[in-house]
């Protein structure tokens, strides 16, 4: 192993094993990690996204063929009057980019999420609860469409909700229990997956404990 | 306020014994066999019910800080769509993912050393705007990656000459571990063109992306997690890394369960002596 892979390998670890004293206590070791950590991913986006995206996106390009891409400055015009917000009396020019930028994103998001989130929920919502070929999936339909029904009239506030009208709310928080408590075992799963990747590497590539 | 310290002790000793649990495992393998869900299931079946010498996209949506679960997907899905003949284009809607592509392709390449880049699979690499970019993949390929990643101009990468659009491409599997990624590829491949989407994710993503496994096939089986990742592996008849992984997240979870069995038993009888 090389003399820059093995003090790559060190610093892994050291920094591994600082993060990971934190879980005795706060201490000086954590805070220069975190420090680090910090310092290290601000600079790396910025090299990162300036040659992975201004680059050839922009500058590449205006400079190979300027008059061809003259749309280009439009952009970059943006890009710059959003920059302005840095100075406080010009901050109002900032304005203008953003708004072009959450009317361009609303006017693209509307559409895709009316027909993804909206539309095609709904339709899948409105199944033949037999078509399943076995019991359990009969079960299934049933229980997705009791708890599609319940869960959004969990959320009716129009009408104050007393006698019968109570009975598809309380199924609805039920229905919404469930999915938080599956949420939480979700994210269990996944921090301990991370714990798993770090102890990995400890005892693969700096221990050699396993293969 | 200061913390109580019974409390703090007992803090340590559940991250202690947590440290233990994890780490027994992984030096001695117990081999524990994991049940195949549906979801894993439906995304195999996809694959697998891919004609051979189809083009199709695995897009990595995901950094380093997310590969232990996906990457082993990654490569387990790989070795699938190669094992079927497909012909894979990798690409990336976060910047980091064209590295994890080349990483995957390392894997992949160890069973199937006879696939050659440009003709089985290539990597075209970052491409920024997310949602905008698999919009505009649906009207002109050539037009979003104008090169792939070594610089090689779209015209002359054989794999990819017949193809113009994403309605010439097979199926689009997403392993993305946030915003962009599979459903962005939903609302715009699959919900806009008709491409077959299938995937995975973060188990902590898992839950969100579910919905969109229905009767109307937004999606085709979602991978959720380590746990998914191993299932993919028993399909393939694969012991991968995910597989080997799974010994300490089984011993983990279980001993959330008792520590969680012990915090209520706990707060039961605290609940009760207060009240006596």
């Amino acid at each position: 192993m090389s003399f820059f892979a093995t003090f790559g390998l060190w610093m892994a670890v050291f920094f591994t094993l600082s993060i990971f004293s934190f879980l005795y206590k706060d201490n000086p070791f954590y805070k220069f990690a975190e420090q680090v950590f910090v310092g290290l991913s601000a600079a790396y986006w910025l090299v990162y996204l300036f040659y992975s995206i201004m680059l050839p996106n922009l500058f590449n390009k205006l400079l190979s063929d300027f008059s061809g891409n003259l749309i280009l400055l439009v952009p970059a015009a943006l890009g710059l009057m959003m920059l302005i917000r840095l100075i406080p009396k010009a901050q109002w020019v900032s304005r203008y980019p953003i708004a072009i930028l959450i009317g361009t994103s609303a006017g693209i998001n509307m559409v895709r999420y009316a027909k993804s989130d909206l539309l095609s929920q709904i339709s899948a919502t409105m199944i033949n609860p037999f078509s399943a070929s076995n019991l359990s999936g009969i079960i299934g339909n049933f229980l997705l469409i009791i708890g599609t029904v319940c869960g959004v009239y969990f959320f009716y506030f129009s009408k104050k909700q007393d006698g019968f009208s109570t009975v598809p709310s309380k199924l609805g928080i039920w229905f919404l229990m469930v999915s938080f408590g599956a949420s939480f075992g979700y994210t269990v799963m996944a921090r301990i997956s991370l714990l798993i990747g770090r102890l990995e590497f400890l005892l693969k590539d700096w221990l050699h404990i396993i293969k | 306020m200061s913390a109580n310290p019974n409390s703090l002790l007992e803090r340590r000793i559940v991250f202690l014994l947590l440290f233990v649990a994890v780490t027994i495992p992984l030096i001695f393998p117990i081999g524990w066999k994991t049940e195949v869900s549906g979801y894993a299931k439906m995304a195999w079946e996809l694959i697998e019910a891919t004609p051979d010498s189809s083009v199709v996209i695995f897009s990595f949506d995901y950094d380093p800080s997310t590969m232990t679960e996906l990457q082993p997907m990654a490569e387990a899905m790989l070795h699938h769509a190669f094992s079927r003949n497909q012909k894979v284009m990798a690409m990336a809607l976060w910047p980091q993912g064209a590295q994890m592509a080349d990483q995957a392709f390392g894997k992949a390449l160890e069973s199937f050393p006879e696939k050659k880049y440009g003709v089985d699979y290539v990597n075209v690499g970052y491409k920024v705007a997310g949602i905008v970019a698999i919009q505009s993949m649906g009207r002109n390929m050539a037009e979003v990656f104008p090169t792939d990643q070594r610089g090689t101009k779209y015209a002359e990468l054989h794999m990819l000459k017949k193809i113009r659009t994403l309605k010439d491409i097979g199926y689009v599997n997403s392993l993305s571990s946030g915003t962009p990624g599979i459903k962005e590829w939903v609302m715009a491949a699959r919900d806009a063109y008709g491409t077959p989407v299938t995937g995975g994710t973060t188990a902590v993503s898992a839950p969100g992306l579910l919905p969109y496994v229905n009767s109307q096939k937004q999606l085709h089986g979602l991978l959720g997690g380590l746990k998914a990742a191993s299932e993919y592996e028993t399909l393939i008849d694969k012991i991968g890394t995910a597989t080997v992984k799974m010994d300490a997240q089984s011993i983990a979870h279980l001993l959330i369960l008792i520590f969680i069995a012990l915090g209520n038993i706990r707060a039961f009888w605290a609940k009760k002596r207060r009240k006596a």
